[in-house]
């Protein structure tokens, strides 16, 4: 397809660019496949902003006699409006960027045209793959192993092509117990607690249906999961009622008879559309300009938003204590397995694992647990909070995982070693980015358009020398204990550096945030001398 | 001493229920003349929690139960101790005794005034002039050709709640000034509580006029006609009522009210709707509630929050001070502040506007001054508003605590601005209510000059002084701009949130935690030595100035360890 097509007009002058936090400035507009490009042409002033298409969640376009006026919506929440002369050039505009910010095709987004001078093709992608994952595990080589069964992505889909099961259990019974969980998802490691040798497993629902079917061999593997010792917890993100409800499609839960050694916990998560309205409604909050405190108070109830942060702190919060405290192995699972699955697994190992808590080891996190582990980001991010689209797989389950981040490096300011910085950068990769690493939904489907080959990786981008500095977190002090967060509802706050960055407010929070990497320098230098 | 019945009981547990403690200890229970003090029996820790009587706001005795009677102490800084006693009759004693020593009769009773630090007389008389009031208002450039020190009320003769040296319009003549005095609620005539060297603009304060529905005065007019004057920059002047105007209007009825505009000439009449303190008590107590809810869901909590009004409440005064500091810093407007007898909503609307226009009230030094000057100089009820003695409970209002919390979301949002912490307005708060020191005791400078309280009893201000180390914000750069200027914040709902530190005790209570001010602290102090140990020439061997005292503070990472923690119930939801 060629881009050009959509674009009708391609250039304007004159064009008045109205922000929060800017004086309005004149300068000429332009739209190509991929962006839209605004610079300013006032003497001693050359403003520029480059905005991604894709980033731009939904537009509205108001015409008043022969000029018009487009307000752009961003999926980073930033407002941008635009004072376009020229009827006719201003619906041109609009067009484009309605057209043009949708794309459906995965090969025409921006990361496959995206060639910057720094960084070649045949740079590193990724941190790391499942494979040096394990080998670099050797506690774990003892009981467990590293499955290949799925390396033509053809038992799960979803799931990357090496994964780490029980020693015990061979690649053919993985294929029955694949046919026996929604969409393959069968229990794989994913995390190895090194204090007491206990896991964290992961999968989806198993499809017991109505009339309660059995595999055997899935009984089997767990069996071997919790081998030695009395008892393994399974944590269902759904209620117990939900559960019930999942038989009568064909899903289900583990029961008593079959998994004896397993004790289930229920703790329901909100998903899907529910997450998404509640997104919806905060920032839709954040925006309301009535100065009426009852009212804010009210909206930012009403969302849930903070409701769901503390669900899934504290459910987070119950597997690491099954595991670090009580000494059990843990599986956790919902329905589909690619969501608050993930989301609690990865919260998990932030509270328990100090690894995880560097900036390298918390974006192999993500790499190993998100991006690899089959969450959807192209379905679950292809709008954000302003777009009118009718919602289809749109999810901010990404999103509340950042959030929750950001609250425990609130409550443990010195305990993680990157910055919130580098939460805001994920959160507006995740939407729209100029790498590749968050498209598509699985590696199945990054394969075969050869991500990895085509487009650059964010992750090996955030490490650079220079990025690096900006993402790290300048009070860092490893520590090895656990970090238990708060979940009282006064310990969690909004994320204002998020839902409220566009804000003038964030000025004085970032002049803070400069002050501190300027004393600890400073420091450093002085200790050195 | 002829109050206290019993004055030790054996085998008593307490519970410090605001520090989330979850196990009674067990130990023994002492009253003395000031304090109730408990001793752990563990021989190894041998804990000891000392609460002063005059902290407690309440005793309350809940049924006896089989393991004996029990007790809660709630205290006016919201900690609550929850005592169990084993013989009901003890309990009836101490509950007696607890219950007149927390309500003293007399200021004689006072803390204060038996508290003897360790200081002789010349260091007491010193004490009290730590702060001097005629020093800020010579740095803010007062007195000079606009505005001039008044003898009008010395010996407190035209108005007894004011301070006998006060500032008013150049040409304010005596006449003038005793007859806006008549004319104004309790004698309390317009007065210089800042004066901007920038625009010349000066905030000004006094009490409702008393002019029913049709009364007028011809020397208030005067007065305000000649406070306009006194700025060369305006034509006009704000006079910012800080009641909800139906209030104001109410007021007419009884002889009292509000400026009418066709009266006085050149004035601009601004209600801004801080209510009053009997609406905010109970908004207080609601908050505090919230505070003390044991496992809310964010759905109670957030409720809770909303229907106490509480950071309504804040936003309202917040927007008070914004108003004026606007007004003066911006348009180059002076502006009248009043409410009704201009010692509660005045006090917190031109503090406030002081703090926003002034870097210098956003230091330690600068907020004692500031405090010193607003409230207690200029008669702001302590002792009633504070219940330091046993009396109306209807006198008694969070007014300064809410002065207190607006620098503390102020701070929120301009984390560099602030020479103090969060600790320092804590530190604040406790001393306003322990009258632990005289400075705070009484209602107006009269009454505090007639007890001979610079006699009997210490100033609070070297105290803390004394201690600024620990209530440095290391974030602070007198030198920056967010410090520099005239602070303009945000006063967007979303920009407020509920004081945790102040209401709720459970965070201060955990052991070390993760706090990066007091890491900061540390790394200033030490970058600090470092510095000096370098200019102090090379005789540290290298390498010999290693930064390891830093390690090692995080011995419990856990924030809030024993509230709403996680998973408390492993799920009891099984079914099958």
């Amino acid at each position: 397809m060629e881009f050009s097509e959509h674009i009708k007009t391609a250039n304007v002058e004159d064009v008045v660019l109205r922000q929060t936090l800017h004086p309005p400035s004149r300068g000429t507009l332009c739209v190509t496949g991929h962006h839209l490009l605004f610079s300013d042409r006032e003497e001693g002033s050359c403003r520029q902003v480059l905005l991604l298409l894709r980033n731009i969640d939904a537009i509205e376009k108001r015409i008043s006699g022969s000029s018009g006026t487009i307000s752009i919506k961003c999926k980073d929440l930033r407002v941008l409006h635009l004072d376009i002369p020229g009827m006719e050039q201003c619906l041109n505009i609009a067009r484009s960027i309605e057209t043009l910010s949708c794309l459906e095709a995965v090969s025409e987004m921006y990361p496959f045209f995206y060639r910057p001078s720094n960084a070649s093709l045949q740079d590193q992608w990724g941190l790391s793959s499942p494979e040096k994952h394990y080998s670099q595990m050797t506690e774990l080589h003892d009981r467990w192993r590293l499955s290949t069964v799925n390396r033509h992505y053809s038992v799960c889909p979803s799931y990357p092509p090496a994964v780490i099961v029980p020693k015990n259990i061979d690649d053919a019974m993985l294929e029955k117990i694949a046919k026996f969980r929604q969409r393959g998802r069968f229990p794989v490691l994913c995390y190895y607690h090194r204090k007491n040798g206990m896991v964290i497993m992961s999968s989806s629902q198993p499809l017991t249906g109505a009339n309660r079917k059995r595999c055997m061999e899935d009984e089997f593997l767990l069996q071997a999961v919790i081998d030695g010792s009395d008892k393994g917890y399974i944590i269902d993100t759904r209620s117990s009622q939900q559960a019930l409800q999942a038989r009568i499609t064909g899903g289900g839960f583990e029961s008593k008879s079959g998994y004896s050694s397993w004790k289930r916990l229920h703790r329901q998560m909100e998903r899907g559309k529910a997450l998404q309205e509640s997104l919806i409604k905060l920032v839709e909050a954040c925006g309301d300009e009535s100065h009426n405190m009852d009212r804010w108070l009210s909206k930012l109830e009403n969302s849930k938003w903070l409701s769901h942060v503390q669900t899934a702190l504290s459910t987070a919060g119950l597997l690491a204590e099954c595991v670090e405290r009580d000494g059990h192995s843990v599986l956790v699972h919902g329905s589909e397995g690619t969501d608050s699955t993930l989301l609690i697994s990865t919260l998990a190992q932030l509270i328990m694992d100090p690894c995880c808590r560097t900036l390298e080891g918390f974006l192999a996190l993500l790499e190993r647990e998100w991006v690899q582990a089959g969450h959807p980001f192209q379905q679950r991010c292809s709008h954000s909070a302003y777009s009118h689209a009718r919602l289809q797989q749109e999810s901010p389950v990404f999103l509340l995982l950042l959030d929750c981040v950001w609250q425990l490096w609130r409550q443990f300011p010195l305990a993680l070693g990157f910055s919130e910085a580098l939460l805001l950068r994920l959160a507006t990769e995740a939407y729209a980015s100029n790498y590749g690493t968050f498209l598509c939904n699985n590696q199945q489907e990054r394969c075969v358009l050869r991500v990895k080959e085509n487009t650059r990786c964010l992750f090996q981008a955030l490490l650079r020398p220079r990025e690096r500095d900006g993402y790290s977190n300048p009070l860092y002090e490893p520590t090895e204990l656990a970090i238990w967060p708060s979940v009282h509802p006064q310990s969690l706050q909004l994320w204002r550096g998020f839902f409220l960055r566009w804000t003038p407010q964030a000025r004085h929070l970032e002049e803070a945030q400069e002050e501190i990497r300027n004393m600890i320098i400073e420091w450093g230098k002085l200790a050195l001398s | 001493m002829e109050h206290i019945r019993t004055p030790k009981v054996e085998n008593v547990r307490l519970l410090d229920r605001s520090s989330g403690q979850r196990k009674a200890s067990i130990g023994i229970l002492y009253l003395s003349a000031t304090h109730t003090i408990f001793v752990e029996n563990n021989p190894e820790t041998r804990k000891e929690t000392w609460v002063l009587h005059s902290m407690v706001s309440s005793v309350e005795r809940p049924p006896t139960i089989p393991t004996g009677s029990q007790l809660i102490l709630r205290c006016k800084d919201f900690r609550v101790f929850q005592i169990l006693i084993p013989q009901e009759r003890d309990c009836l004693d101490v509950h007696t005794s607890l219950v007149r020593l927390s309500r003293p009769e007399k200021y004689s009773e006072l803390y204060c005034l038996s508290f003897n630090p360790n200081v002789n007389k010349v260091e007491r008389e010193e004490s009290w002039n730590f702060i001097d009031l005629m020093d800020d208002y010579k740095r803010m450039g007062v007195p000079n050709n606009l505005w001039v020190s008044t003898a009008a009320n010395s010996e407190y003769r035209v108005c007894d709640t004011y301070p006998s040296e006060l500032f008013v319009p150049k040409s304010a003549t005596p006449a003038v000034i005793v007859g806006s005095s008549r004319f104004r609620s309790r004698g309390r005539f317009p007065a210089l509580s800042y004066f901007h060297q920038d625009t010349l603009a000066a905030v000004c304060r006094c009490s409702q006029p008393l002019s029913g529905f049709s009364g007028r005065c011809q020397e208030d007019e005067m007065m305000l006609q000649v406070m306009m004057k006194s700025n060369p920059g305006s034509d006009y002047i704000y006079v910012v009522d800080t009641r909800p105007k139906l209030n104001a209007m109410a007021n007419r009825a009884a002889g009292k009210g509000y400026e009418n505009e066709d009266h006085y000439t050149n004035i601009k009449l601004q209600f801004i709707g801080i209510e009053n303190i009997h609406v905010m008590r109970s908004s207080q107590q609601k908050i505090i509630d919230v505070g003390e809810m044991r496992f809310p869901s964010m759905t109670d909590f957030l409720y809770g929050l909303e229907n106490s009004g509480w950071l309504k409440h804040i936003k309202a005064v917040l927007d008070a001070g914004l108003f004026i500091a606007r007004a003066v810093a911006d348009e180059g407007v002076s502006v009248l502040v009043h409410c009704s007898d201009g010692w509660d909503r005045t006090a917190q609307a031109c503090s406030v506007a002081s703090i926003l226009l002034d870097p210098y009230y956003r230091s330690i030094k600068g907020l004692m001054v500031l405090i010193e000057r607003d409230w207690v100089s200029f008669g702001h009820k302590f002792s009633h508003r504070y219940a330091h003695l046993d009396g109306d409970p209807k006198e008694v209002s969070p007014v300064i605590d809410q002065f207190l919390e607006c620098v503390w979301q102020l701070s929120e949002q301009f984390p560099c601005a602030f020479e103090f912490n969060e600790r320092f307005l804590i530190a604040m708060h406790t001393h306003i209510y322990s009258c632990q020191y005289g400075t705070f005791l009484g209602n107006c400078q009269k009454e505090r000059r007639d007890m001979r309280l610079h006699e009997r009893s210490h100033s609070v201000w070297p105290q803390l002084w004394k201690d600024r180390a620990e209530y440095t914000n290391p974030l602070y750069k007198a030198e920056q701009s967010q410090s520099q200027d005239v602070l303009r914040p945000n006063t967007t709902p979303y920009c407020f949130k509920m004081w945790k530190g102040l209401y709720n005790h459970v965070a201060k209570s955990t052991p070390p935690r993760q706090s990066p001010a007091d890491f900061l602290s540390a790394v200033m102090e030490e970058s600090h030595q470092l510095e000096e140990e370098l200019t102090n020439q090379q005789e540290v061997p290298p390498g010999g100035t290693a930064h390891h005292h830093l390690g090692s503070r995080q011995e419990d990472s856990s924030t809030d360890r024993e509230a709403n923690h996680v998973g408390e119930d492993h799920g009891s939801e099984e079914e099958d």
